[in-house]
């Protein structure tokens, strides 16, 4: 099966069983108008590869960098990400919205 | 998350077993939950039984400490009977959505692997078929043979079960002579489940816009209600 058509679970269950080391990335909490709905996953593996999204692709590079910290030190982080202001390269979500994503190794 | 519980919530998806991923924010302990389980702390339990019927998680404060709720429901079934032209449309829309597609079409000549790759099919009457499949709360079952002696019988079965979505294919004049027929053995309150003409108005002109159409009532039932 096509993989865009597997689930996040999946992929990272599929990954896994190819030896790579994963990440999970949820979001846990919204408020306003956020992309992705609680529960949206993001799997991302030790290369920087990753399926799925937390946002409109507006903060998966932000939590894929955090993502290969939490690979190497196996200890879960909770990011928070608001609405983008002025400072031109903050990550941010334009839409105006706010997301709690908790991102964790998969052990 | 533990390779024990990934596992876990990808088994009880194909079992069909709605299940509650739980994880404290702040300690990192976690633990997977299903209606059946004992251990549940009865706080809890309420906002769990929520998370199953709403398919929403969230994350709570109890104690001092955070903890969120991912909501695991089994996958979303659709039943297609009659193997059509619109049907083949409606059964790549559906995949793309994370649908299990099963097509029922007695007439052998319809429903064919070729026209159907990857898709379970049955040529069998509704009736011999549909009580022997999974048509739960997680299901849609859409009609589209616009022939009476094939779409009535499945109707019937539907309508009587947990489905959250009926559609029927036909005009409005069919769809009344349809509920003429159907009102001496279904009472009206169960008629009223059936969604005919079936689909959202979005002046569909052809087989795939006519998907379109079917594949937006479903997603707006499932999500609206």
């Amino acid at each position: 099966m096509n993989p865009n058509l597997l689930d996040e679970l999946s992929i990272a269950s599929q990954w896994q069983s190819e030896g790579k080391k994963i990440a999970i990335a949820t979001v846990v909490e919204t408020w306003g108008s956020a992309p992705r709905s609680i529960g949206s996953k993001l799997v991302i593996d030790s290369d920087g590869n990753f399926e799925g999204s937390v946002s409109g692709g507006c903060v998966e590079g932000a939590v894929i960098s955090e993502a290969l910290d939490v690979i190497d030190s196996g200890i879960s982080k909770v990011l928070e990400f608001g609405v983008s202001n002025e400072s031109a390269w903050e990550v941010g979500l334009a839409c105006g919205g706010k997301i709690k994503v908790l991102v964790s190794r998969l052990d | 998350m533990k390779k024990s519980i990934l596992l876990d919530i990808i088994k009880n998806k194909k079992n069909r077993i709605p299940c509650v991923h739980i994880t404290n924010i702040n300690t990192g302990e976690e633990d997977l939950v299903t209606a059946s389980s004992s251990d549940i702390n009865p706080f809890l339990m309420d906002t769990i039984k929520e998370i199953f019927s709403t398919d929403k998680g969230r994350l709570i404060h109890l104690d001092g400490e955070d903890f969120f709720l991912d909501a695991h429901n089994p996958s979303l079934n659709l039943v297609i009977i009659g193997a059509v032209h619109i049907t083949q449309s409606l059964v790549t829309m559906a995949k793309l959505h994370g649908f299990n597609c099963l097509i029922i079409d007695p007439r052998e000549g319809f429903a064919t692997q070729e026209r159907f790759p990857e898709t379970k099919i049955y040529n069998d009457w509704p009736d011999e078929v549909m009580p022997e499949i999974t048509i739960d709360q997680r299901t849609a079952v859409v009609l589209l043979t616009h022939d009476p002696k094939i779409d009535d019988v499945a109707l019937k079965i539907a309508l009587n079960s947990a489905c959250f979505y009926v559609g029927a294919l036909g005009s409005r004049k069919t769809h009344a002579a349809r509920l003429e027929r159907l009102s001496k053995d279904i009472g009206t309150e169960l008629l009223e489940k059936i969604h005919a003409p079936i689909g959202l108005n979005i002046g569909a002109r052809n087989p795939v816009e006519i998907a379109t159409s079917i594949m937006s009532e479903i997603i707006s039932t499932l999500r609206n209600g």
